[in-house]
């Protein structure tokens, strides 16, 4: 439910749907808990797209009917799904071999700060948070692309968007694309500094400018 | 050879002491040895050190030897979920090893597979290579981890033959293959056992060798930590 204060920027849904831009027929996909799971809703019509879950599954199906719930079926994110006449499954380390090995196409990523160099960092917070990294280090070193989906600013308002991180690395140099609620900054290799591609409605080149302390093209 | 045992305690009967390394199956809550991870805690062996994806949640799965603390060292890629984990490691009570998800299945599948060490790119420039060697391959930055080779094996699978064939079912395979190969001995609990013959050979996911110890753990109470379903549209 859009009202006049929302219709500036994205929502997550919106930041999904522009994520959901970047897939192609035939794609092998994995996306991360959080917005990057809701990629899967915005899967363009007439393409297939494969979802890899790394717990071991290629092929994941939607939300399962509450008559077909399965303990022995869940994602990543460890909710129930369900599975596709195209699903396989396989163990923990064939699944990692997967990733590592470079087969799969795309990963979308959540994450608490990016540096203009392409780091990111999303697995704790000295002293405070810790989740660990589960699989986020195997995605960013092994897949072919990687999308981070994130708010521009935390709640505090700070930049995520920064010269340097200052959390523990997930992993160095390693993010192709940054969309957050405001703007979609994206680089052709890991040489190249971020562009600033495209700007949600309502949002300018300034105010962008504003809020993030990165270096970029514009 | 009798593969067979009446219950958990007397599968594991002499295999257990303190200090030891278990590998477990297990993802979240989903593929857990339950009955295994019970008799591991009825037993009062302490100061372990577990490889295991997870360490289940508050008071189920791994989650139960937290609480009694016979737990000295996880080796883990993920403890969200459990706060009593999180919070035994931020107020320093509990060693964690911080591995990442398919750095630890290959590490489990290496050490069971012969393998003391392996290069990868997972983590390379993060804390989790601190301390390691790093080696260049075709002007790519990888780093060694090591194989692991624990000394006993909990796992939980489907259906078993009497030999020790095992299947797993959808996800709930995860960590239970390599796991089971990591140990020096593997012992698994199943939902069903079936006569040798039953199974197609062409199907077994975890043949025969490397189960020593088998028990009937049915019937099981599956848990789900996040049940989440869709609406049957209106007809």
């Amino acid at each position: 439910m859009a009202t006049a204060a929302e219709t500036k920027g994205w929502t997550r849904d919106q930041m999904a749907a522009r994520a959901a831009k970047e897939l192609r027929d035939g794609y092998y996909v994995n996306l991360g808990i959080g917005i990057p799971t809701l990629v899967a809703n915005n899967i363009p019509g007439g393409m297939t797209v494969t979802l890899q879950s790394e717990n071991g599954m290629l092929g994941i199906g939607p939300f399962p009917y509450e008559d077909q719930v399965d303990p022995d079926l869940i994602n990543a994110g460890k909710q129930t799904i369900s599975e596709l006449p195209s699903s396989s499954y396989f163990d923990s380390a064939a699944s990692f071999a997967m990733i590592r090995g470079g087969h799969i196409d795309l990963t979308v990523l959540g994450a608490m700060e990016v540096s203009e160099k392409g780091d990111i960092a999303n697995w704790m917070i000295p002293g405070k948070m810790i989740k660990g990294m589960g699989g986020a280090m195997d995605l960013v070193a092994g897949v072919k692309k990687i999308i981070v989906v994130m708010e521009h600013n935390a709640k505090s308002g700070d930049p995520k968007f920064i010269p340097e991180c200052t959390l523990p690395l997930t992993g160095k140099n390693v993010v192709d694309m940054i969309i957050t609620d405001l703007a979609v900054f994206h680089r052709p290799d890991h040489d190249s500094p971020f562009k600033l591609i495209e700007l949600a409605p309502g949002v300018t080149a300034e105010e962008v400018r504003e809020k993030t302390t990165a270096n970029y093209v514009e | 050879m009798q593969k067979i045992y009446s219950s958990a305690e007397e599968a594991l009967q002499g295999l257990l002491f303190d200090g030891m390394t278990i590998a477990a199956g297990g993802f979240g809550l989903c593929g857990i040895p339950e009955r295994l991870i019970d008799a591991i805690q009825a037993s009062g062996v302490k100061d372990l050190t577990i490889a295991s994806n997870n360490a289940g949640i508050d008071n189920e799965g791994l989650g139960k030897l937290l609480r009694t603390r016979q737990v000295k060292k996880m080796i883990s890629s993920y403890v969200g979920e459990n706060k009593e984990f999180e919070r035994q490691f931020l107020a320093g009570e509990l060693e964690v090893e911080f591995t990442p998800q398919g750095t630890l299945a290959e590490r489990l599948r290496a050490g069971g597979a012969g393998i003391p060490g392996f290069y990868t790119k997972t983590g390379v420039g993060t804390q989790v290579a601190e301390g390691k060697e790093v080696k260049s391959f075709d002007g790519e930055d990888y780093i060694l981890e090591r194989g692991i080779r624990a000394d006993l094996s909990v796992v939980k699978g489907w259906k078993a033959d009497e030999s020790g064939n095992l299947v797993f079912r959808k996800t709930a395979r995860n960590f239970n293959q390599p796991a089971a190969t990591s140990g020096k001995i593997c012992v698994a609990e199943v939902e069903e056992i079936v006569p040798v013959g039953s199974l197609d050979p062409d199907g077994i996911h975890l043949p025969s060798i490397y189960v020593k110890r088998l028990i009937l753990g049915a019937p099981y109470d599956k848990k789900i930590e996040f049940k989440t379903v869709r609406q049957r549209e209106a007809a």
